[in-house]
């Protein structure tokens, strides 16, 4: 992974890709050539069906793998600190520890860095603060509905303050209130903690609601096909109920719906 | 009376019945083998009835009492050799794959080896004490080595990745990750390692027996066998298997006390 600092920095990118792919050691090309551009702040998601490589392509960025050809280059990670601090990733699934408490689960990156506990539980109390679990810090996962596992997996992502959030498809498994909630109270945090936020879904009505632009991926091997830019004053039910929400969700599934022709095809 | 009193009682029920039953049972199997016993007149050098057995435990105690303190104490020493052992090769095995593929098979050969035929070599070669905890460490140690190795690669991918991002060192993905997520299984080898330790040290002791000098369960049932002192053989099985189920017992409790709060295995059936 190549690195420029300076020049990222000055462009006001937090992301960028160019001509990237990712070929497994099984010979399946799983990813690109992608060209990709996030700026520092913004909320952008990542639309398009299974298996297309959007998780293939956080996880590249994350540092988890390394592109088989291209340039990745990663603002945040040129930090002082380890990359890891400047950059959080929420999977899936929660991937808490069933061993141990919601606490210990969020202090996780902290303890891994070695931050004296003295120091890690007001930034935990706070983490869990953000996240509305301020109760529930000394129960175990298992204790805990799927929102609350996955807002516990939130707040891990948040203790290290990242500048850049990585989410993989993060609210896929909730229930459509639960996921609702979520995504406000997401929206909320992403303003007030001024972060970079890069958001994988295959939902059409997350990625218009949460983010300000969407990305749409083609079949796998994938690559960007559109790039739609959302405009809205506000983000909430009035929006969700506007005509320019619904007009946004349909220009985004026409983006979206070549990707499905082929073996998708019904 | 209301619904749930009515379903609190039926639960105090069948909680008493779960134990009064397997109680009547016994009884009822003990009744009939002593009646066999009697109305057939079946010399207790060829089978002694459960009555006769009891009081031979009572009136040998002293001479079974040590025997039964001997013998746990190999099984215990050979048990804490296996789960030391075990735990440690499975550690190694999981940092370093060349020294896995380099010793796994030395592991598995003592594993299919049966102890019977080892016994008389290790006999040979080491003091008998030792050769006796040998055979109870070799029975038990395999169980403990595969399962760690299992638990310890069985860690979620996600969570690997986790702290791959934030930078763990080896060490802390040891402690944090690997050795939290393989306790289950760590906790599965031990509990079969108890009852195989024990086995392993009856087996060598038995091995021992001709040789003279044992002073074990297992030696006591031998040189009863020889003298046709069938109570006192009776009496010497029947604490073995006492101490083999007391031995899996606490196994089982300290699995359970260890693992309540999180895993399924140890979760009751209402969560």
């Amino acid at each position: 992974m190549s690195s420029s600092p300076s020049s990222e920095r000055a462009a006001g990118l937090a992301v960028r890709m160019r001509g990237v792919t990712k070929v497994y050691d099984s010979g399946v090309a799983a990813l690109g050539p992608i060209d990709l551009a996030v700026r520092t702040g913004e909320f952008v998601s990542l639309l398009g069906p299974s298996g297309c490589g959007k998780s293939t392509a956080l996880r590249l960025i994350a540092g988890l793998a390394s592109p088989s050809s291209g340039s990745l280059d990663v603002a945040a990670s040129t930090s002082t600190t380890h990359a890891g601090h400047r950059i959080g990733f929420v999977f899936q699934e929660p991937t808490l520890m069933p061993w141990t408490s919601v606490r210990d689960n969020v202090g996780l990156p902290l303890k891994l860095s070695h931050v004296p506990a003295v120091e890690a539980r007001p930034r935990i109390d706070a983490a869990l603060a953000q996240v509305g679990l301020a109760d529930f810090a000394d129960a175990f996962p298992r204790e805990l509905s799927g929102g609350m596992k996955m807002r516990a997996s939130l707040a891990r992502a948040l203790v290290t303050r990242p500048d850049i959030l990585l989410m993989d498809e993060p609210f896929a498994a909730l229930d459509e209130i639960t996921r609702f909630r979520l995504n406000d109270d997401l929206l909320a945090l992403w303003r007030s903690l001024n972060m970079t936020v890069l958001f994988v879904t295959h939902s059409v009505f997350e990625s218009v609601y949460l983010s300000q632009r969407v990305l749409v991926m083609t079949a796998r091997p994938g690559r960007l096909s559109a790039e739609i830019g959302i405009e809205a004053e506000t983000r909430d039910d009035a929006f969700r109920a506007s005509a320019a929400y619904a007009e946004y969700c349909r220009r985004v599934s026409d983006a979206l719906a070549p990707a499905y022709t082929g073996v998708h095809a019904l | 009376m209301s619904a749930g009193g009515q379903r609190g009682t039926s639960t105090a029920g069948t909680r008493l019945a779960s134990l009064a039953f397997p109680a009547v049972v016994f009884v009822a199997a003990m009744t009939i083998w002593e009646l066999v016993v009697r109305i057939n007149g079946i010399p207790p050098y060829v089978l002694p009835g459960p009555l006769l057995v009891l009081k031979t435990l009572v009136s040998d105690w002293d001479i079974l009492a040590q025997s039964l303190l001997t013998t746990l104490i190999t099984t215990l020493e050979g048990f804490i050799a296996a789960a030391l052992g075990g735990i440690a090769l499975a550690l190694l095995f999981n940092q370093s794959r060349w020294l896995e593929w380099a010793l796994f098979p030395y592991a598995v050969v003592l594993q299919v080896t049966p102890v019977i035929a080892i016994a008389p070599l290790l006999l040979i070669y080491l003091p008998q004490q030792t050769a006796v905890v040998t055979c109870a460490w070799i029975v038990g140690f395999f169980p403990v080595l595969s399962n760690t190795a299992l638990g310890l690669s069985s860690v979620d991918r996600n969570l690997a990745g986790l702290f791959q991002l934030y930078g763990a060192s080896r060490w802390q993905t040891l402690r944090h990750l690997k050795l939290p997520a393989a306790l289950p299984y760590i906790l599965g080898g031990l509990r079969i390692a108890g009852g195989l330790s024990l086995i392993g040290a009856v087996v060598a002791e038995i091995a021992a027996g001709s040789a003279g000098a044992g002073s074990g369960l297992a030696y006591r049932i031998a040189e009863s066998g020889y003298r046709l002192n069938i109570p006192r053989m009776f009496a010497a099985l029947v604490l073995l298997s006492v101490a083999g189920i007391v031995i899996y017992g606490l196994l089982a409790l300290v699995s359970h006390l260890v693992l309540r709060r999180w895993h399924e295995s140890a979760l009751g059936k209402d969560n």
